[in-house]
């Protein structure tokens, strides 16, 4: 399995660490009410399917990704840097 | 027997070998199996179930009967090693396995006699009466019967390597499809490389008497491969079977590094490679499988291509009088290349009813074989044609029923193949694995003319993704015969308990067996497959699956599309775990990390402790101390009365710049570090997002926009990937940089009264430094930063130089304290102190506290966010039911352990009435008393309670009162000294 | 049928012509009075005790594959009851008692096997953890005995005990654990859940939840419609689509967790051994295969197939800790779906909608839980009420924070 990382380009798996789904980018507002909490840390779509989900260069460049991907095939469609998203989440 | 002038083998090259104590001598070229039939032996194993007698079936990987074990001097040895697949060299030793005690005289033979007892899934039935003689007897006894060859028990020593590769194209297989392609790409500039499993490439032109370009065909394999070899950008890989494809062009792939060879040191066994390849072909050829008919499992009944392998390559005929039963035409070469090379054939037994006879030999055709004779080596056969039945005198059968295209591969990423009944074998589906391209047989195109063709269009393909220009090779003139089979699986016997006709070799399977499972309605292919345990064999029903598809299809009415198969997975043969786990052995299994202080640890006798990937002295033993705890004990008095050193380098430190510094490590810190000043440190409380503790430490601030964070050296990666995380996502806007400075910096904890004193010999210029100060610092003259902070509860200082002098400083703490009548102390002491003073590490952080089980939930700051904050107050998180973190003080002298659990004394001890647990314990020599730290529900309002500690597993039944879990100086004055 | 061993030599001897079906082929009814989604051992389990606990026959197992299809297929089959905080040892413990009568209980030899599991340890702080463990154990009233280095070189002196790259401390021995033949676990429980009336339908796939009101009605599968007045979906490796059919959006993420076998070898290895450094465990079969597994590959996937990597770890891990496996060769590998949850721990539960249950979220630890979730499942299915060693294994107590976390390593869905 191999990611392409923008900056350091296509490498092995072995260099990232895997978070999770993309909820982990959307942090409710400290006031949220308890449920946008519960479904920001708990409750996934986990779709079979296209997903969305974020990655470490670990043992790279030390960057967060954002990386579409299919959970079926395990096709990679696109691989952003969770720095540079426009509107970041804060 | 061997047959002059025949086979690649070399005759000029006599090597010996052993198989089951007896002496043999083979040909340099040889298979284990190619010399054992050349030298007469026919009974090489003994089959798994029945232990019948078994001989060779095939030439190749998928071998089901020819397994055996390899032996080495000094007791090592490499079971269920093909016959077909091991090449012979100057002493190599192999013996039967599976048998009790001798291959031709095999007590469990006895199973065969059972046979009508045994069908399939019969163990499913019974063996549950009484219970306890499953483990006691029967399962014992099963086990003993099951299994193949055997492990020695010993440590594999051996060499392996596992390695990378990467390609533009990768071709599998070097048959004719595989050379064409490889030939067209390399030509075309692209970089390739080719991979067989054979030790030597050309694969099926290698045994056949084919004639390409009007010569024979090894002639045009030669010529090819000289080519190939003199491209640099190709890069033949022989003995290297590619085993798995994986994810984004991924390949595993196991190459037999030294299997051929002696052993010897040094010499890897095998080497794992990961091949990174832009495009693939599979050029894997195909499998010849068998018919199942009545004792078709006899020694001497062998794969007609492999008869044909035996005879063209190796140059042994495997029998004196042989005999061809067939469903196709191509059989049918068997026969003529064993005529022509003088090997009496006695009968072709052609299924086909309007299949020619041409061949200088009786043909009987719309005939089968319906039975078998000759219990260690085949006799007769008896034959049923038209005008009725025969019985002819023959010591080798040939048998094909048709070619299975070696797809394995196309289904390792979940592609399903397709039925193509012209073929009556399943063909890859399109597109099966992105990248990878079947050409010639493995895509079901089965002339050698067409598989040039093939393999050549996959090239082009492969060479057009890659953007190249094609090299246009020329392709040689060959047959182009067509391929006509008609399908026949299997040739009904008549009932008897006895009479069985095997689908699965390896697995011992039968067609009643499969007809069975589907009576039972186990009509589901998985459930037929896993009932039988057809194709969970060794050769994974490479040899099986179709035709027992095909008797299942037939046994419930059901097409064999309709039926459906079962998935092939990874790997393609077998992997040694030693060439998969390579490099893990001994200490290669996880980096390790050594201190600066490691060494100048050691030559004071320090064990060096595992902590995580680091070592950490544990203890630095002192002549006549019987013991650690003595050894404890003294270095926690030392630091306690006078100055005591050790190396903290393994905490995580991070370096924290811009400025939004302090802004940022008040969102990803429970408390505030914004208004923290320049020149302070203040601790710090950092929670999950779940809001349970993370981790602690501390963070100094060395400049307004300059913060140096310290993690726990569990958590060093763990915080570090968070804070990135924090950055990037929430504040990449701010003006901030992170980076990970652990190794940059060596730290030492100096720690006691006299700690003041001991730092002043060592810097230029000392600070006094107020408790939770820090200020830089000059050692010696060298640039270092100096923190005044306890992990002991005394007046503390960690010191911080550049790594490169860590260990000189070290050694010139320890000498300087010596003088001061102190020295360096190790992980036990560091713990023993720590837990005096109520300090925390990871055995109460241990992801499940919260702030408020460790009473800092004041340390959550009101008046901000912070990551964790909402989650750390759901309802389960906080109030009485929680177990929070308590001291405990034995009202005995009685050891503690750590892990017990904590009960209400005079209630039953049972999980009901569970009311915690210990964390730590240690006996503080300073207060002359066993100590622990524990969680206790609603613990903070039981101080002065009388609880018991009770430990089933170390015998440890103890009442204790519970306490602050603060021992030591309650007050903090010694820190603040 | 009733199997015996006298059984199997008059059969036998007869030319084994007497077998029956082990299960019917019945066509779905358009009404049952509870409908459970998923063929899996569970889903089996739960229709198995309905029948037979609660008198529920008027049943249907729907299965869009075959029976046995999902994870109960692709384990290592480990069964244990070695879990430590307080839900999890009531329910587990529950379970292993259920897994000691289940040959009698279905008349069908699932080889259970209580050879021992051995878990070792690589540090004091590991000691101590694991001492935890084995003393909640104890209180729960099953077995666990801490045996030091010596004690495990007893058992198993084949281990690497001078070079590991994690020394080996002792272990934590718990005598009553051990493995089954996963497929019998399914196929004993069909049986038993057939001959009781249970309507077991294979290709069968369940493509909508019909919902009034609240109220469940029934589903809608590739063979018609079906009414059922109870649904329960336990369906793990595809929980969040069915539960997606009833508008539930569910605390799961689903990973890929690779197994391994080898070729069939005498017996060598006799008890089960995890290793935690190595995120390493093994067994024998009794067909002579070695078992073992790793960790996660740790992305989410539905592809039930693995990476070189956590493959390669996983040798790795095996010949640190007994490099005399290294000749023993992999025969097959494949992967299973895991429903990862937020605190390791699964969910047997009641849906906001009335009549839907829910029995999910195993993690990797589901084969053990069969029998029990079976067991608790079939109750709460049949009275609306929790079993009482499943009330804690709640579907809101991750909003509640009432966590069953026995790894400690939080919400994070893919590190337990």
């Amino acid at each position: 399995m191999r990611l392409t990382c923008p900056l350091c380009g296509p490498r092995d798996r072995r260099e990232f660490h895997y978070l999770g789904a993309e909820e982990y980018l959307r942090r409710p507002a400290a006031e949220a009410a308890s449920a946008a909490w519960d479904d920001y840390l708990h409750n996934r779509d986990n779709p079979a399917g296209e997903t969305r989900d974020l990655w470490y260069h670990e043992a790279g460049c030390g960057q967060w990704l954002l990386v579409t991907r299919d959970t079926v095939s395990h096709d990679i469609r696109k691989v952003e840097l969770v720095a540079t998203l426009k509107g970041g989440a804060k | 027997m061997r047959i002059a002038g025949k086979g690649l083998t070399d005759p000029s090259v006599p090597v010996g070998f052993r198989f089951d104590g007896r002496d043999y001598v083979g040909q340099a070229g040889d298979t284990l199996a190619s010399a054992l039939l050349a030298n007469g032996v026919k009974l090489v194993g003994r089959s798994f179930k029945y232990h019948r007698p078994r001989g060779v079936l095939t030439a190749g990987s998928e071998e089901p009967n020819a397994l055996v074990e390899v032996l080495e001097e000094g007791g090592q040895r490499t079971p269920n090693v093909r016959a077909t697949v091991q090449e012979l060299y100057p002493g190599l030793a192999a013996r039967s396995q599976n048998r009790f005690p001798t291959l031709g005289f095999d007590l469990l033979a006895l199973n065969d006699l059972a046979a009508p007892l045994l069908g399939a899934g019969f163990y499913y039935k019974t063996f549950m009466w009484p219970r306890h003689f499953w483990e006691g007897l029967y399962e014992p006894l099963i086990r003993r019967a099951a299994g193949l060859g055997s492990l020695s028990r010993q440590h594999d020593a051996a060499a392996y390597e596992k390695a990378y590769a990467f390609c533009d194209l990768l071709v599998i297989g070097a048959g004719p499809a595989g050379l064409v392609a490889a030939l067209e790409a390399g030509r075309a500039g692209a970089d390739v490389i080719l991979a067989d499993e054979d030790a030597r490439m050309g694969g099926r032109l290698l045994s056949e008497t084919l004639v390409l370009e009007g010569r024979p065909g090894m002639e045009w394999v030669t010529s090819v491969l000289a080519e190939l070899e003199s491209l640099p950008n190709v890069r033949l890989m022989p003995r290297t079977t590619v085993t798995g494809a994986y994810d984004h062009g991924t390949y595993g792939a196991l190459e037999r590094v030294g299997l051929h060879l002696a052993p010897r040191p040094y010499l890897p066994r095998e080497c794992f490679w990961r091949i990174v390849a832009k495009q693939a072909i599979l050029a894997a050829g195909a499998l010849e499988r068998p018919v199942a008919f009545e004792n078709n499992d006899r020694p001497g009944i062998m794969l007609a291509s492999a008869v044909r392998s035996y005879l063209n390559r190796y140059g042994v005929a495997p029998g004196r009088r042989v005999t061809v039963f067939t469903n196709n035409e191509e059989a049918r070469r068997t026969a003529r290349d064993l005529m022509a090379a003088g090997v009496p054939v006695a009968a072709i037994i052609d299924a086909r009813p309007h299949a020619s006879a041409v061949e200088d030999c009786p043909v009987y055709t719309g005939a089968t074989v319906i039975n078998t004779r000759g219990r260690k080596g085949l006799s007769h056969i008896t034959v049923r044609h038209g005008g009725g039945e025969a019985l002819i005198e023959t010591d080798c059968l040939a048998i094909s029923g048709g070619w299975n295209p070696t797809l394995h591969l196309t289904c390792h990423r979940n592609g399903r193949p397709l039925w193509n009944e012209a073929l009556a074998a399943f063909v890859p589906a399109p597109g099966a694995v992105p990248g990878l391209e079947p050409a010639g047989a493995a895509a079901g195109i089965m002339s050698t003319a067409a598989c040039l063709a093939s393999g050549q269009r996959a090239a082009r393909g492969a060479l057009e993704a890659l953007g190249r220009k094609p090299a246009a090779i020329r392709l040689p003139a060959a047959e182009d015969a067509p391929y006509v089979i008609q399908a026949l699986w299997q040739v009904p016997h008549a009932p008897g308990l006895w009479r069985r006709a095997w689908l699965d070799f390896a697995n011992d399977v039968t067609v009643k067996d499969v007809k069975l499972a589907a009576q039972e309605n186990f009509v589901s292919v998985e459930h037929m497959k896993r009932y039988t345990t057809q194709g969970m064999a060794p050769d994974q029903g490479k040899n099986s699956n179709v035709a027992a598809l095909a008797v299942l299809a037939d046994a419930t009415g059901r097409s064999v599309a309709e039926t459906g198969v079962t998935t092939f997975r990874p790997p393609y043969t077998p992997v040694s775990i030693a060439a998969m786990g390579a490099g893990g052995r001994g200490t290669g299994f996880a980096p390790q990390r050594f201190l600066t202080s490691h060494t100048a640890s050691v030559e004071r006798g320090a064990p060096m402790i595992e902590a995580g990937l680091w070592y950490r002295a544990g203890y630095f033993p002192r002549p006549g101390e019987a013991d650690w705890r003595t050894a404890c004990d003294r270095e926690v008095r030392m630091v306690r009365e006078r100055a005591g050193v050790c190396d903290v380098s393994t905490l995580g430190k991070i370096d924290i710049q811009g400025a939004d510094a302090g802004r940022f490590l008040d969102f990803v810190y429970a408390n505030t570090f914004s208004t923290l000043p320049v020149g302070r440190v203040r601790y710090g409380l950092m929670l999950r997002d779940d809001g349970h503790v993370m981790d602690d430490g501390t963070a100094a601030r060395l400049a307004d926009g300059h913060f140096v964070m310290t993690t726990t050296t569990a958590a060093a990666g763990q915080v570090m990937r968070h804070l990135d995380f924090v950055q990037q996502a929430f504040c990449a806007d701010w003006d901030l940089r992170l980076m990970s400075v652990t190794e940059a910096w060596a730290q030492f904890a100096v720690a006691g009264p006299r700690a003041r004193a001991l730092l002043a010999s060592v810097l230029d210029a000392p600070p006094d430094l107020p408790f939770m100060g820090c200020a830089p610092v000059l050692v010696h003259g060298v640039k270092g930063r100096l923190f005044r902070i306890s992990f002991s509860g005394e007046e503390g200082y960690e010191i911080a130089v550049p790594a490169r002098y860590g260990e000189a400083l070290f050694r010139d703490l320890l000498a300087r304290a010596e003088v001061l009548g102190g020295g360096p102390y190790g992980m036990e002491a560091l713990n023993v102190l720590r837990i005096e003073k109520g300090f925390l590490t990871h055995a109460e952080l241990h992801g499940r506290t919260t702030a408020f089980d460790l009473g800092l939930g004041r340390m959550i700051s009101a008046g901000k966010d912070c990551i964790g904050k909402a989650a750390s107050q759901r309802p389960g998180l906080t109030g009485p039911e929680r177990e929070q973190l308590v001291g405990l003080r034995p009202q005995t002298e009685a050891p503690l352990t750590a892990g017990a659990h904590l009960f209400v004394p005079g209630e039953e001890v049972g999980r009901a009435q569970d009311q915690g647990y210990t964390t730590s314990v240690c006996y503080s020599p300073t207060l002359g008393s066993w100590l622990a730290l524990g969680f206790l529900k609603n613990g903070r309002a039981r101080q002065g309670e009388v609880i018991r500690v009770v430990d089933h597993l170390r015998a440890v039944d103890v009442l204790c009162e519970v306490c602050d879990p603060v021992f030591y100086d309650r007050e903090g004055e010694k820190l603040r000294a | 049928m009733r199997y015996s061993g006298l059984k199997v030599i008059t059969e036998g001897l007869f030319g084994n012509r007497g077998w029956g079906q082990v299960w019917r082929n019945p066509a779905p009814k358009a009404e049952y009075d509870a409908v459970i989604i998923g063929g899996g051992g569970h889903g089996l389990s739960t229709a198995y005790y309905l029948a037979k606990n609660h008198g529920l026959t008027n049943i249907a197992v729907l299965e869009k594959g075959y029976l046995g299809g999902g994870n109960v297929g692709r384990n290592t089959t480990i069964v244990r009851a070695n879990y430590f905080l307080p839900g999890n040892s009531e329910f587990y413990s529950h379970s292993l008692k259920l897994w000691e009568g289940l040959e009698a209980d279905l008349n069908y030899n699932v080889m259970h096997s209580q050879r021992g599991l051995i878990n070792l340890f690589h540090s004091d702080g590991q000691r101590d953890a694991f001492a935890r463990r084995g003393n909640a154990m104890i209180n729960q009233g099953d077995d666990a005995e801490l045996l030091d280095r010596d004690g495990v070189r007893a058992l198993l002196p084949y281990l690497d005990f001078d070079q590991t790259r994690f020394p080996i401390y002792g272990g934590l021995l718990h005598r009553r654990g051990g493995t089954a033949r996963h497929d019998a676990v399914a196929w004993g429980y069909a049986r038993g859940a057939d001959q009781r009336g249970v309507d077991l339908i294979q290709n069968c796939e369940v493509t909508g939840i019909d919902i009034e009101g609240g109220v469940v009605r029934g589903v809608q599968t590739t063979r018609g419609a079906i009414r059922a007045k109870k649904v329960g979906m336990v369906v793990a490796g595809r929980s969040s689509q069915v539960a997606a059919m009833a508008g539930l959006r569910l605390p799961v993420e689903s990973h890929v967790l690779q197994a391994f076998v080898t070729e069939g070898l005498k017996p060598v290895i006799d008890h089960v051994i995890s290793f935690g450094m190595g995120h390493f465990y093994i067994s024998q079969s009794d067909k002579g295969g070695l078992v073992f597994g790793g960790d996660l590959d740790f992305y989410a996937s539905y592809a039930a197939r693995g990476n070189l990597p956590m493959m390669e770890h996983v040798m790795e891990a095996g010949m640190t800790l007994m490099p005399m496996i290294g000749r023993a060769r992999v025969l097959r590998s494949w992967g299973g779906i895991m429903d990862m949850t937020p605190d390791g721990s699964p969910i047997i539960d009641r849906t906001p909608i009335e009549g839907l249950y829910l029995d999910c979220g195993w993690n990797y630890g589901g084969f053990k839980a069969v029998p029990a979730s079976g067991w608790c499942m079939a109750h709460l299915m049949a009275t609306g009420q929790p079993h009482e060693v499943a009330r804690r294994f709640r579907l809101d107590r991750f909003a509640t924070g009432h966590l069953l976390d026995e790894e400690g390593t939080g919400s994070q869905h893919n590190l337990h």
